[in-house]
């Protein structure tokens, strides 16, 4: 049986608002074959085991139902490596005012 | 978390759903099939310029440093011809409190939504825009839903909106995040429906009002620093806003004069409702996926008239290549010590060539930067691009293609602009807009008026469109 998560932590449901197929008209055909999906972050209501429904309280105080998907859900966003494309530049660019200051 | 109302019903209430909670009758502004007052709907907000600085004085938004680039001058300098090369400027936006312009925008929204007596307000926006609505809310004491367009659907969040979706956290907002598609406005309207919040669009007149105070501090900065008002200002164009509300603030501090020059990101190719071109933008904003459709037809807002249209302030439209505002972005870290935003950035791109062709003695304002952070960066943008597949490399910038190759430039010298022919898009604001209109209406001279302003044309040559799409010629 999966853990349960205990009232009041901090967590993300998930769900499905359009499956596939039943997406607006005027969205292209990828995107008509994939679901509108939604994610939304708040403090558990009642306790609940991950992967199952589970109904949150937003930081609004809106109470909304949904997956379990994560719980105290981190920021994995980042810079990652330097870009080797974009390392040269400031030294070319320096070099290019120098070689002018010589030229004046 | 199925919606309790489906697509066709809430896009059906759109109408009704809208105006509680923007609590405009913009009923009242119509004045013909396809005309209406718009600067008596900007008018009866109550705000003037004035009131638009008291409010944003208590919030600690604008008055921010106008810097000149005094070595991005010389770099340009270095490339153009003996006498040319114009004094840049840039107006630091990222000084504002969520870190862009969008503050000025939010500030009067929020303000108007507390003095109604909303209890709080909703935006649909994955921008910066977000987080200066969560921000201002926040000073505010008023709850915030922000509605986000933030992953595909492999569940990969594009980095710039993961660090939006942070910042709008950071400040106490509830952050609806979805997968790709233009239903987020059904998401948006069904939000509005349950909260009974005031809906802080990008659209309204307080957003566009909010605006114009950039426009007339940049030319009052740039009087008192040069002694006279800027030859060139070159606005980050995507949703028109930026560009209609600095344009009206240049007119009222006098500058009426000053050429304002739009410019986007050239993002050909890619479709903007596709899940799988979402990622592989490399850019949330400041690009042609809004500013072309927003530019010919304004009025396809989450209101039912936009009181952005820039198409009556612009007087040139150019575009830049992705890789050109990468480099643009970096130089301008190397040289003048300001790590700041890509997409904020566009504009500076485009003055690398557009100060190039004008005198030593001319003037040119960048009117924007934004922040920069994780996510938000152009070694985020690139990792994702190489992640995606999109080839990256140096080289000459018109071998960059949106979706499948980055190209960095070599050389200042390769930066270029390229014009957006305005006649094409006036022909096509002007379809658009015979498109809107119901069967059978017929065109008063109100009308007349009013899409000869929208276009800068004369009637006779608005005329003379009309016949031709309508096939009378």
């Amino acid at each position: 049986m999966a853990e349960m998560v205990a009232k009041g932590v901090w967590v993300e449901v998930h769900g499905t608002v359009l499956p596939a197929g039943q997406r607006a008209p005027q969205v292209p055909q990828d995107t008509q074959g994939v679901p509108l999906e939604m994610r939304v972050k708040g403090l558990l209501v009642a306790p609940a085991a991950l992967g199952e429904e589970a109904e949150i309280v937003t930081p609004t105080g809106r109470k909304l139902r949904g997956r379990l998907a994560t719980v105290n859900p981190a920021y994995t966003h980042s810079f990652g490596a330097p870009i080797p494309e974009l390392s040269g530049i400031g030294g070319e660019v320096k070099a290019i005012l120098k070689e002018q200051e010589g030229t004046e | 978390m199925t919606p309790h109302s489906s697509y066709e019903a809430v896009m059906a209430r759109r109408a009704e759903i809208v105006r509680k909670s923007i609590g405009l009758d913009y009923d009242r502004y119509r004045k013909g099939v396809l005309a209406f007052d718009y600067e008596g709907l900007l008018a009866d907000t109550g705000y003037d310029l004035g009131a638009v600085q008291a409010i944003q004085c208590r919030t600690a938004v604008g008055n921010t440093p106008l810097v000149e680039l005094k070595n991005i001058t010389a770099l340009v300098r270095s490339v153009a011809r003996r006498g040319k090369g114009a004094r840049i400027f840039v107006k630091d936006e990222a000084a504002n409190p969520s870190g862009s312009f969008k503050d000025r925008r939010a500030s009067v929204s929020v303000h108007e939504a507390k003095r109604r007596g909303y209890e709080g307000v909703a935006a649909a926006t994955s921008g910066n825009y977000g987080a200066a609505v969560a921000s201002q809310a926040a000073k505010a004491g008023l709850r915030c839903v922000v509605v986000q367009e933030a992953f595909d659907s492999k569940g990969v969040a594009q980095p710039e909106i993961a660090e939006k979706t942070r910042a709008c956290e950071a400040y106490g907002a509830e952050v609806v995040r979805l997968s790709v598609g233009p239903e987020l406005f059904y998401v948006f309207l069904l939000v509005l429906e349950e909260t009974g919040y005031f809906n802080a669009s990008l659209y309204t007149p307080y957003s566009i009002l909010g605006i114009e105070t950039l426009g007339q501090e940049l030319a009052t900065q740039m009087q008192d620093r040069v002694g006279r008002f800027p030859d060139v200002v070159l606005v980050t164009h995507a949703g028109g806003g930026n560009l209609t509300g600095t344009a009206r603030g240049l007119r009222q501090a006098g500058a009426g004069d000053t050429t304002v020059i739009a410019v986007s990101v050239d993002l050909a190719g890619l479709h903007m409702a596709s899940d799988r071109d979402f990622n592989r933008k490399s850019f949330t904003t400041g690009h042609t996926g809004f500013s072309l459709p927003f530019t010919t037809w304004p009025d396809r807002a989450d209101v039912p008239r936009n009181a952005a249209r820039p198409l009556r302030y612009m007087d040139r439209f150019v575009t830049v290549t992705q890789g050109e505002v990468f480099y643009a972005t970096e130089v301008l870290a190397a040289l003048e010590g300001l790590e700041r935003g890509s997409a904020g950035n566009t504009s500076l791109a485009a003055a690398f060539a557009i100060a190039r062709e004008l005198d030593q003695d001319q003037t040119v304002v960048v009117q924007e930067t934004e922040y920069t952070g994780a996510g938000k960066h152009p070694i985020a943008q690139l990792n994702l691009a190489k992640r995606f597949g999109v080839e990256l490399s140096r080289g000459d910038p018109r071998d960059n293609q949106p979706g499948r190759a980055i190209v960095i430039p070599e050389h200042p010298s390769q930066i270029e602009v390229v014009d957006v022919d305005l006649q094409h898009v006036r022909r096509s604001y002007l379809r658009n807009a015979l498109a809107s209109c119901p069967t059978g209406a017929k065109l008063n001279e109100d009308d007349l008026a009013f899409l000869a302003a929208e276009t800068r044309s004369s009637l006779a040559d608005v005329m003379e469109v009309i016949d031709e799409l309508q096939g009378k010629t």
